[in-house]
């Protein structure tokens, strides 16, 4: 083997992130001399808000930015043998696949060997016998969207071996969108739980993208980062036993440091000891961090131990019709006017709907839906409020009525209410529950040309 | 003869920085010490009891604390604080994003001794348009 360390870059960390990350993670990786570059794009809902526009359009139903994540990137990384790993497939891998290679095509480049990973839908009558047999009725009177089970690196990294310059998936487990090239280039054994534990964590880390480079961390004052309108996305650097080093993309903003690390170590975890993916049980309980230079973090004391027997599943389903609406006081009385107009909208709806009431720039985000901290806070007087009303209803016209009472408000609420906003839009509820992971076969195929 | 050690009164962000995720209807909240003076303090005072009063409004099922003795940190999971979660909640702020700015108000008793080598918001400079 000739390079020790496996470095890799992530891109996004989530459907919606910034598409400019990519291109100085590139020159970083070529720089240092090679790497593999991940898109993560998949948080939970945004997999069946793909399924609702695959079953609009069967050639939609992956990554809507797909295009602006891929086009910057794509020349470079197919010249320098950076192989791109992205869970941009969503509900539809084998489209996304097609479309990189139309893109490719009209960039006037070869054709890239294009892999796409398949068996995290579940649909077989067989799959669906043990989600019933899991989730009970509950299962029966959803309407369901889409149905995925979080699976591992293995397919990914024998894609990799087998050559792929670009792997396409669905529902992926974030990190072993990392651990992939990380087993592909050092040759680990899908049972070498502590290594798979280490580079498990590092994708742990990359997986929410600028998240561990300076973003989501600044308070002015207290916890400054330099140039976070140019914050720079992460790269882990991965040593043959799993240890690793973690940095940023050259000439970027942002900042690595052991504090962001710690931060984001602990992020979304609930048991350290037990931190479970579909491909090991990485253990941080031990973990500690090393300022190794600027904007470098080495992380030590991470472990791994069996991987769990069943892998976790999503189901989506519609969930009723979520609607808002808003409107403002400002100036002499505001915060009293507002809450006289809450008063009158609850009055108006009681025995309608529950309603969701917050007093923005009074009580709102560390409010709660049943009321209490509005409740007991008192009128401060605060002059510039906005009262937003919130509620969710199965059935589209009740639910509208909300927008309703809060747009009569200009006229019957009041004094001077303003700029009512109302939005109504369907929402999606998830059910959660684990499958045997025999259950799930899984593989992988090289897309081809489509005639 | 030693007396009990005099304590006075911090805000949580002058002895850690933290970090809210989410997942379905539960919370977690890292808290990571300034330093190791700071962990020890934490040790002792943040505790899943004092931590579950500070969110009572959002009526937290469970509180579970873990500790990260090689991070000088600690995992705090709220469970059932969300509302639902983010698939369920009506909250703007339906991921629990701010909870952690909630905790870093948390009054917390340090020795006195402590409190002049604590972290504190820099006075941020005034505007020439402000002076007079």
């Amino acid at each position: 083997m000739g390079d020790s360390i496996c470095r890799v870059g992530c891109a996004t960390g989530f459907s919606g992130d910034r598409a400019d990350g990519a291109l100085p993670l590139v020159r970083t990786l070529v720089a240092r001399g090679g790497g593999t570059l991940i898109f993560e794009t998949l948080a939970e809902r945004t997999l069946a808000l793909a399924q609702l526009a695959r079953d609009e359009n069967p050639a939609l139903g992956y990554e809507s930015q797909l295009d602006d994540l891929i086009s910057p990137v794509l020349s470079e990384c197919l010249s320098h043998s950076i192989p791109i790993i992205g869970n941009f497939g969503a509900a539809n891998p084998p489209a996304a696949a097609a479309r990189i290679r139309e893109l490719a095509r009209q960039q006037g480049l070869p054709a890239p060997r294009v892999a796409v990973v398949t068996g995290d839908r579940l649909e077989s009558a067989e799959q669906w016998a043990v989600l019933r047999e899991r989730l009970g009725a509950k299962l029966d009177r959803a309407d369901v969207v889409s149905a995925n089970a979080y699976i591992g690196a293995m397919d990914i990294a024998d894609a990799l071996r087998a050559g792929a310059q670009v792997v396409v998936t669905g529902r992926v487990a974030d990190p072993s969108l990392t651990l992939a090239p990380a087993i592909a280039h050092h040759g680990w054994s899908q049972h070498d739980w502590a290594r798979l534990g280490r580079a498990s964590i590092a994708g742990h880390l990359l997986e929410c993208g600028a998240q561990v480079s300076g973003g989501y961390f600044a308070i002015p004052g207290l916890k400054d980062v330099p140039d976070l309108h140019a914050v720079g996305m992460p790269i882990a650097e991965i040593d043959r036993d799993g240890g690793f080093v973690v940095g940023k993309a050259d000439n970027t903003g942002g900042q690595v440091t052991s504090r962001t690390v710690k931060e984001q170590l602990l992020y979304e975890v609930h048991d350290p000891a037990r931190y479970l993916t579909p491909d090991v049980i990485a253990d941080l309980s031990a973990a500690s961090v090393q300022e190794m230079g600027a904007d470098r973090v080495a992380v030590h004391g991470v472990t791994g131990h069996r991987r769990p027997e069943e892998l976790k599943v999503n189901v989506c389903y519609r969930g009723g019709w979520l609607v808002e609406a808003s409107i403002s006081y400002a100036g002499l009385q505001a915060e009293a006017r507002a809450r006289l107009a809450a008063d009158i909208v609850r009055k108006r709806l009681a025995g309608v709907l529950p309603l969701r009431v917050d007093l923005i720039g009074a009580v709102s985000i560390l409010g709660d839906d049943e009321g209490r901290r509005l409740a007991r806070e008192p009128d401060r007087h605060r002059e510039d409020v906005r009262l937003r009303v919130a509620a969710v209803h199965p059935d589209r016209r009740t639910a509208s009525q909300v927008g309703r009472e809060v747009l009569s408000l200009y006229t019957c609420g009041p004094a001077g209410g303003g700029g009512v906003r109302t939005t109504l839009r369907p929402r999606l509820n998830m059910l959660s529950c684990t499958i045997p992971r025999g259950q799930v076969p899984t593989g992988w195929y090289w897309q081809e040309e489509v005639a | 003869m030693k007396g009990p050690i005099e304590t006075t009164p911090v805000p949580l962000y002058r002895l850690a920085h933290c970090r809210t995720g989410d997942k379905g209807d539960i919370a977690n909240i890292a808290v990571v010490a300034w330093n190791d003076d700071c962990y020890g303090v934490l040790l002792d005072q943040l505790t899943v009891a004092r931590v579950g009063e500070w969110f009572e409004d959002r009526a937290p099922t469970c509180v579970l604390r873990y500790t990260l003795p090689g991070l000088r940190a600690f995992n705090l999971v709220l469970e059932g604080v969300l509302d639902g979660g983010v698939n369920g909640a009506l909250n703007l702020d339906a991921h629990g994003k701010g909870l952690s700015f909630l905790l870093l108000e948390m009054p917390v008793p340090v020795p006195r001794s402590l409190v002049p080598g604590l972290p504190e918001i820099a006075v941020m400079p005034m505007g020439d348009g402000d002076r007079r």
